[in-house]
């Protein structure tokens, strides 16, 4: 990861044949997708079918069985590619440090790099806090915020670096529904502020449809459709179907709503 | 087995490697050194003022029987400065300071921020690891110092005041003067040096190599208290037969 920079051009990803096993299990089972620079893309499926792993992969921290990941056609196999681009996650639990205060957590890819003075790294911490609407939270702890916040925090700590990439894993779980909402469409802010591309990986499927520019669906290891958001509705593929229409049955689903997949925020 | 102890080589020596960064990592230095040497302070007398009390109980009657009162001090004296000081302490300091660092680290594991670090190229070794080993390096040897003379406190009041001992301060720290030498400290200190490192890598080692959630890092702190704890004794052995070779 480069120092940040004031030039922030995206990047494309591409996965080619990408395998991976624990303890004999295969999780990933020829994984192959590309998204184009800038955009939201959305990879979604159920739980346990392998979404975070391929996340992982793709910003280096499983190294895969086989196949490569490639970042504007170059394999971040190598270090020195990988470092090439500037990539952030944010993690399904935020992973903030529990012991550094909120402005501490969002400086420390600074502090710890010394690539500016304190008081420069100061002004930065509270220009990204701003921008996910914390501003002047910085000596809160993240024991005294909600889950809401954690995950805004760790989207202020990914902005700092100026990601050409940013990968997001489930930005919405465990937050009620008007705080995924409000995840949401910070998601889609920043790609207004950042123009960086985004990597998605959830199975709320109002976020996938409401944020995605393309998506893809993963089930046990394996991808089962790339397409636009629209391809997915109308897909017979039972396996996409019944994970897009899966409701509750009546009579719980009269106090439902009828669309299970609302309009794009 | 093999495999954690070769894994443990390798994070001592990425440690080492580390080291020209511990300037930079000296506020998380000076944190560890306040919560290993500072808060375990008032423990370590307690503790160091009853050894040095049992061990004169347990001995002096003894020595007494046999006419040998007057080397009571240099037997306790020694004892404590060479053998119990840095053995117990380093196992106090395994159940303390060990298993805070391994439940600490096993929890960052555990929840994804040792991997958040990572993606932000920051070395878990030299963030997390370096300072804790740094610290307690530092404090181990510097609370058994401490602990020393007050064993022997406690081993000359106990004998003073014990009927059937009754050894006054003047003859047990004259008997301790005329045995106990500089060298002697300088043993105990170093050995307690030597254990520090390993508690400190053993206990770091089985917080990154934590798995599971809560049960997971209960699990990392047992086993980083007890194979502290073993190889300590073992250690013990080992560096008793070179000091005494050593110094031959």
């Amino acid at each position: 990861m480069n120092p940040p920079a004031q030039a922030t051009p995206n990047v494309s990803v591409e996965v080619r044949d990408l395998h991976k096993s624990f303890h004999g299990q295969e999780v990933l089972k020829g994984i192959n997708l590309k998204t184009a620079p800038g955009e939201i893309f959305v990879i979604m499926g159920p739980s346990g079918s392998g979404k975070s792993v391929l996340l992982k992969h793709i910003i280096g921290l499983v190294e895969p069985d086989s196949g490569e990941i490639l970042i504007q056609g170059e394999s971040i196999a190598s270090p020195d590619i990988r470092d090439k681009y500037r990539m952030a996650m944010v993690f399904q639990s935020a992973a903030l440090l529990t012991s550094l205060s909120v402005g501490e957590n969002v400086g420390i890819y600074l502090s710890e790099h010394r690539l500016y003075p304190p008081e420069e790294i100061a002004r930065i911490v509270a220009a990204k806090l701003e921008v996910v609407g914390l501003k002047g939270e910085e000596e809160r702890m993240p024991n005294e915020l909600s889950g809401g916040m954690q995950k805004r925090v760790a989207i202020a700590r990914a902005l700092v670096i100026d990601p050409q990439l940013i990968l997001f894993d489930e930005p919405t779980s465990e937050l009620d529904p008007l705080m995924a909402v409000v995840v949401g469409e910070e998601i889609l802010r920043l790609k207004n502020f950042t123009q960086a591309t985004s990597i998605v990986v959830t199975h709320d499927r109002a976020l996938a449809f409401g944020i995605a520019d393309r998506m893809a669906m993963i089930s046990e290891g394996e991808i089962l459709l790339v397409g636009a958001p629209e391809e997915f509705k109308d897909n017979a593929d039972p396996r996409i179907h019944d994970f897009i229409y899966a409701e509750l049955p009546a009579p719980h689903a009269a106090a439902k709503r009828t669309d299970p997949i609302p309009p794009k925020l | 087995m093999f495999q954690n102890i070769g894994e443990i080589i390798i994070l001592f020596w990425q440690t080492l490697r580390a080291l020209p960064l511990a300037w930079h990592q000296r506020r998380k230095v000076v944190d560890q050194l306040f919560e290993i040497g500072n808060g375990s302070l008032m423990m370590v007398c307690i503790l160091s003022l009853f050894i040095g009390g049992v061990l004169a109980l347990q001995t002096g009657p003894e020595l007494v029987k046999r006419g040998l009162s007057f080397v009571l001090g240099g037997m306790v004296g020694e004892s404590i400065c060479k053998e119990l000081a840095p053995v117990l302490l380093a196992i106090l300091i395994a159940g303390r300071s060990g298993s805070a660092m391994s439940a600490e680290i096993g929890s960052m594991r555990v929840y994804e921020e040792i991997d958040a670090l990572r993606t932000m190229n920051i070395d878990p070794v030299s963030y997390l690891v370096l300072p804790r080993m740094l610290a307690i390096a530092l404090a181990l040897p510097t609370l058994v110092l401490f602990a020393i003379p007050v064993g022997w406190l406690g081993a000359a009041f106990i004998s003073a005041i014990n009927h059937q001992i009754a050894v006054s301060f003047n003859v047990f720290f004259q008997d301790l003067r005329d045995v106990v030498d500089a060298g002697d400290v300088a043993n105990g200190v170093f050995k307690s040096f030597v254990f520090a490192l390993a508690i400190g890598i053993i206990s770091c080692h089985q917080g990154l190599i934590t798995r599971g959630g809560p049960r997971g890092i209960g699990r990392s702190v047992t086993k980083a208290v007890v194979n502290s704890i073993v190889c300590i004794l073992i250690l013990d052995y080992f560096l008793t037969r070179f000091l005494i070779y050593v110094q031959k």
